[in-house]
C-alpha cells in the first residue's frame, strides 16, 4: 500500500487512542480533586501537566479549568482531546479512499461534535464518556468494516504503541504521587482497569498487586505487556519477509526488547525505580514509531524485493 | 387541491390545508421554466408536482434538513478558499424527458468526437489549418497549447477520456453548448451522491418514476482508463492523482478513487525512473501505468512546466512520450476548451465528422475580429464578456449588471488584449423550482454538465449529469466556486413513470395561488381573483 496512506492510518490509530486515554486520565484527575481529602490541588495539576509533557507558564492558574482547556477542549493546545480528534480526522481525510466509508463517517461526526464545542458545553463527566464511546464506536467500526490487511495492521500498530506509551505515563504519574494512599487505585481507574483488577485479586489489593496488574497482566487489554504484545504482533503481520531467525525490523526489536525486559525482570527490581522503567518504555515506543516511519512511511529506506507480493 | 371552490364550508377547510410547496410560484418572464408552462405543469413533471405539493410544510423542511445534515456528516464537501463546506443540494429534482435526453446524448458524443479529432490534428498533422477552417494563430496563441506534447499519440488514441460539456436551455427550451471542458472537469461525484441522498429524502417520488441509474459511472471510467493503458500491459495499475486535501474537488478525487478501487496518490507519492513512473509503497516502488490526473497541466511536471510545482512529478512528460504511462486526460487538451476555439466548433464538427452540429452554440462574437469588436464595444452594457481561458465563472462581466466604471475598465482590457475575450448575449438560463428560505419554491437558473467517458471505442454519456443552480434570485452564474448549488438530475427512461404511476392524461392545471392571510374574507377575495385569473370556476 502507499506509504503516505499507511502513515495516515498509523496516525489515526495513535490520535484516537490518545484522545481516549486523555479523557480517562482527566476523569480520574477530576475525581481525585473532589474526593481525596489530602491532595494538594496545585501539585496535582502540575503532576498531570508534566505527565502529558506540557510546559505551562508559571503565571497560569493551576486549576481544573486550566486542565480542561489545555487537555480537553482547546484545539490549539497540542495535547488536548480536541487537537487529537482534529489530527485523526485530518489523517482520515487524507486516506479517505482507504478507510471504510462507515469508519470515515464515524470519525467525521465525532470531529463535528467536538468542533461544535461539545467538550466544553457538556458536563465534564459526560464529555469524557462521549469521547470514550465515540472512540469505541470508531474502533469497532474499523474492526468490523475494514479488511484486516496491511492498512488495518498499521492502524492497530498506532493504537497499541500509543496505548503502551500512555499507560507508561499514567503509571509513572502514580509513582510520582506515591504520597497519596489512593494513587494506585486512581491509576487503575484511569486505565479502565479497576473492575478487572478487583475481580482478579478479589479485594486483596495492595500497591504492589496494582502495579503488577497494570504492568504485567497478559489478559487485560490495557496493561503494558498486553499493549506491547499486540504492537509486536502488528509489526510481525506487516513484515512479509521470511522469518527464520530473529527479527529484521528495528521497530520489532525496540518493542520486543521492552516487553521482554518487563516480563523477565523481577517485579521488585522494576518497582525499585519505576519512573526510570516507564521512561524506557516511552523511549522504546518512540524508537519503534521512528523506525516504522523510516521503513514504511518514507518508502525509500527498505527496498526489499518480494516478487508479486503486492 | 384542484377541487372546485363551491361553498364557504369547503373553502375554510382548504385554507388550512393548502400550503403546497409550489404555491405562489411565479416563473421569471422571458425565461424557459422547466416545470411550468404558463398555468400548466409540463407533462414530465406532473408526478413530482402532485406528490411534492401534497407534502406538508414541516415535511418539506425536515426532508430538506436531512439533505443538508447527511452531506455534513458524510463530508460531501466543496472547498472555497480552503474552508470545507457541505455542497448545497436542493430537494426538488430536475427532470429531463427521454426525448430531450436523446438529443443531448447524441450531441455531447458528437462534440467529444470532434474535440478528439481536433486535438489529434492540432498536435499532429495540422490539416485544419492547411484547409483554412481555422487560422493556426488561434491555437498557438492559446495559453493552454503545449508544444511539448506535439507528436505524442496516446496508446488507444484517446485524449479526452473524461469531458464535461456545459449546456444551457434557451428561452425556447433548446439545449445549447455554453462551453467545453476537456481538461479536468469536476462535479461528477455530486451526481453520484445527490442520487443517493435524494433517494432517501424522496423515496416515494423517486419510486414512482423510471429514472436511468447513474451509479455505473465509476466502472465505465475505470474501463476507459484500463483501455488506455500502454501497449503490452495486461493488468494495468490505475491511480488517481490529486493535488491534495486542500484542493476544492478533493472530495471528488477520493470518492472516485474509492469507487474504482484505485489508489489516490499525490505528486510526492510518485517517482520517475528511466522513463517509468513508480509509486512509493510500504513494499518499495511499484509501477504505475495509467494516471487519472486531477492536477492542471501547469503543475504536472516541473521539468517542462512550472518549476516550483510540488503537486506533480518530475519526468512525467518523458514517461508519457516513452509510452510507459498514460495520462488521462492528455496534456494540452486545454486548447480545445479555449473560448475562441469554441466559436469555431460548429465548423469543426462539419469539417471532421461531415455532420451538422446536433447541439448549437450560444451566439458569440470574437473580439479579435475588428468588425465584431466594433459592434460589441458599442453595446457592452447589453452583453456578457468572457475571458477565453477562464473557468469557474472567473472574470466574467455581465453588461446589464455592471456599472459605468466597470464597463470602462472592461473596454480598456478588451482593447489591450482582444484575443483574450469573447462576447455573448445575456442568455436567460432556464429555471427550475428551487426551495428558497421559506420552504417555498421559487424559480432559479440552472445549467447542465453532462459527463462523457471515451474508452476509444465508444463515447458514453452519463445519463443525467450535474445540474448546477444559482441559489440567488435572478443570479445567472451557477459555478460552485461562486456559491452555486446543485440538483439531482433525473433522465427519464421510456415514459419516465413507473408502471401504474402514470399521471392522468391531459394537462394538470396549477393550483390557484393561496397565501395564508389573517382573515378568511380577504382570503376569499384573493381566491376569487386568482380563480378568474387562471380561468377557474367562480364561487
Amino acid at each position: 500500500m502507499l506509504s503516505r496512506i499507511a502513515e495516515s492510518l498509523y496516525w489515526i490509530g495513535r490520535y484516537l487512542e490518545r484522545a481516549e486515554d486523555t479523557s480517562r486520565l482527566l476523569e480520574v484527575h477530576q475525581q481525585l480533586l473532589i474526593e481525596d481529602p489530602i491532595v494538594d490541588p496545585e501539585a496535582q495539576v502540575d503532576g498531570l501537566l508534566a505527565v502529558m509533557g506540557l510546559d505551562v507558564a508559571p503565571e497560569v492558574p493551576r486549576t481544573f479549568e486550566t486542565v480542561m482547556r489545555l487537555l480537553a477542549h482547546d484545539p490549539n493546545s497540542p495535547g488536548s482531546i480536541a487537537a487529537s480528534v482534529d489530527g485523526a480526522r485530518e489523517a482520515a481525510r487524507r486516506s479517505r479512499e482507504t478507510v471504510s466509508t462507515e469508519m470515515w463517517e464515524s470519525i467525521n461526526t465525532f470531529y463535528l461534535a467536538v468542533r461544535e464545542g461539545n467538550l466544553a458545553q457538556l458536563r465534564p463527566t459526560q464529555a469524557f464518556r462521549m469521547v470514550r464511546e465515540r472512540v469505541a464506536i470508531i474502533s469497532g467500526t474499523a474492526d468490523g468494516t475494514m479488511s484486516h490487511d496491511e492498512g488495518y495492521h498499521f492502524l492497530v500498530l498506532g493504537r497499541t504503541i500509543e496505548r503502551a506509551d500512555m499507560t507508561a505515563r499514567m503509571i509513572s504519574s502514580a509513582a510520582f504521587s506515591a504520597s497519596s494512599p489512593y494513587a494506585w487505585q486512581t491509576t487503575l481507574r484511569a486505565c479502565g482497569a479497576h473492575h478487572a483488577y478487583t475481580r482478579y485479586y478479589q479485594g486483596r489489593d495492595s500497591d504492589r498487586s496494582a502495579a503488577e496488574f497494570l504492568l504485567l497482566d497478559r489478559l487485560f487489554p490495557r496493561s503494558l505487556v498486553h499493549a506491547l504484545t499486540e504492537a509486536e504482533q502488528a509489526l510481525a503481520n506487516l513484515d512479509v519477509g521470511e522469518r527464520r531467525a530473529g527479527f529484521s525490523g528495528e521497530a520489532s526489536r525496540a518493542i520486543g526488547r521492552a516487553r521482554a525486559e518487563l516480563e523477565y525482570a523481577p517485579l521488585d527490581e522494576i518497582l525499585a525505580d519505576l519512573p526510570a522503567a516507564m521512561h524506557r518504555i516511552e523511549e522504546a515506543c518512540g524508537a519503534a514509531g521512528a523506525a516504522s516511519s523510516r521503513r514504511y512511511f518514507e518508502g525509500a529506506a527498505a527496498m526489499q524485493w518480494h516478487g508479486g507480493a503486492w | 387541491m384542484a377541487s372546485k371552490v363551491t361553498c364557504w364550508k369547503h373553502f375554510v377547510i382548504r385554507v388550512t390545508k393548502v400550503t403546497g410547496v409550489f404555491d405562489g410560484y411565479a416563473p421569471t418572464p422571458a425565461t424557459y421554466d422547466e416545470m411550468f408552462d404558463g398555468p400548466f405543469v409540463r407533462p414530465a413533471y406532473t408526478s413530482i408536482y402532485t406528490q411534492m405539493q401534497h407534502l406538508r410544510e414541516e415535511e418539506i423542511a425536515s426532508r430538506s434538513d436531512f439533505l443538508a445534515r447527511s452531506y455534513v456528516d458524510e463530508g460531501v464537501t466543496f472547498d472555497i478558499g480552503g474552508v470545507e463546506r457541505p455542497f448545497p443540494i436542493d430537494l426538488v429534482p430536475r427532470l429531463i424527458s427521454a426525448k430531450d435526453w436523446s438529443q443531448v446524448e447524441a450531441g455531447v458524443a458528437q462534440r467529444v468526437r470532434t474535440l478528439e479529432a481536433f486535438l489529434d490534428d492540432v498536435y499532429g498533422a495540422g490539416a485544419v489549418f492547411r484547409d483554412g477552417v481555422m487560422p493556426r494563430s488561434v491555437v498557438t496563441s492559446s495559453p493552454h497549447f503545449h508544444r511539448v506534447v506535439a507528436g505524442i499519440t496516446p496508446p488507444n488514441g484517446v485524449r479526452v477520456h473524461v469531458s464535461g460539456i456545459d449546456l444551457i436551455r434557451d428561452v425556447t427550451g433548446q439545449f445549447r453548448v455554453l462551453e467545453d471542458n476537456a481538461r479536468i472537469p469536476s462535479g461528477v461525484s455530486y451526481v453520484l451522491t445527490n442520487r443517493r441522498v435524494i433517494s432517501s429524502a424522496l423515496p416515494e417520488v423517486l419510486s414512482s418514476h423510471r429514472i436511468r441509474p447513474v451509479e455505473r459511472y465509476p466502472q465505465k471510467l475505470l474501463a476507459a482508463l484500463r483501455a488506455a493503458a500502454p501497449a503490452g500491459i495486461t493488468d494495468p495499475t490505475v491511480v488517481v492523482l490529486t493535488p491534495g486535501v486542500y484542493n476544492s474537488a478533493y472530495f471528488e478525487h477520493a470518492l472516485l478513487a474509492r469507487l474504482m478501487g484505485c489508489w489516490l496518490v499525490e505528486g510526492r507519492d510518485l517517482v520517475c525512473q528511466s522513463g517509468r513512473v513508480m509509486m512509493r509503497t510500504t513494499q518499495g516502488l511499484r509501477p504505475v501505468h495509467v494516471i487519472y490526473r486531477r492536477v492542471d497541466d501547469d503543475f504536472l511536471d516541473p521539468v517542462y512546466f512550472r518549476k516550483d510545482s510540488l503537486l506533480g512529478c518530475a519526468g512525467l512528460v518523458n514517461a508519457v512520450r516513452a509510452g510507459n504511462v498514460t495520462l488521462a486526460n492528455a496534456i494540452g487538451n486545454g486548447v480545445s476548451d479555449d473560448k475562441l476555439v469554441y466559436t469555431y466548433l460548429p465548423d469543426l464538427v462539419r469539417y471532421y465528422l461531415a455532420e451538422d452540429p446536433i447541439l448549437p452554440n450560444v451566439d458569440t462574437w470574437r473580439m479579435e475580429d475588428p468588425a465584431h469588436r466594433e459592434e460589441v464595444l458599442d453595446r457592452l452594457d447589453e452583453l456578457v464578456l468572457k475571458p477565453v481561458d477562464g473557468s469557474g465563472g472567473k472574470g466574467i462581466v455581465i453588461g446589464p449588471q455592471a456599472d459605468r466604471p466597470e464597463l470602462d475598465a472592461l473596454r480598456a482590457r478588451i482593447l489591450d488584449d482582444p484575443r483574450g475575450w469573447i462576447a455573448q448575449p445575456v442568455v436567460q438560463l432556464s429555471t427550475v423550482p428551487t426551495l428558497t428560505d421559506g420552504n417555498n419554491a421559487g424559480p432559479r437558473h440552472v445549467d447542465l454538465r453532462p459527463f462523457a467517458v471515451n474508452d476509444g471505442g465508444d463515447v458514453w454519456v452519463l445519463p443525467g449529469g450535474l445540474t448546477r443552480v444559482a441559489l440567488g434570485e435572478g443570479e445567472l452564474i451557477v459555478n460552485s466556486s461562486r456559491g452555486g448549488g446543485s440538483k439531482d438530475t433525473w433522465v427519464m427512461s421510456g415514459s419516465g413513470f413507473a408502471r401504474g404511476q402514470e399521471p392522468p392524461a391531459g394537462p394538470i392545471r396549477v393550483a390557484p395561488r393561496v397565501t395564508r392571510a389573517e382573515s378568511v374574507v380577504v382570503q376569499a377575495q384573493d381566491q376569487e381573483q386568482q380563480q378568474q385569473q387562471f380561468g377557474g370556476m367562480p364561487c
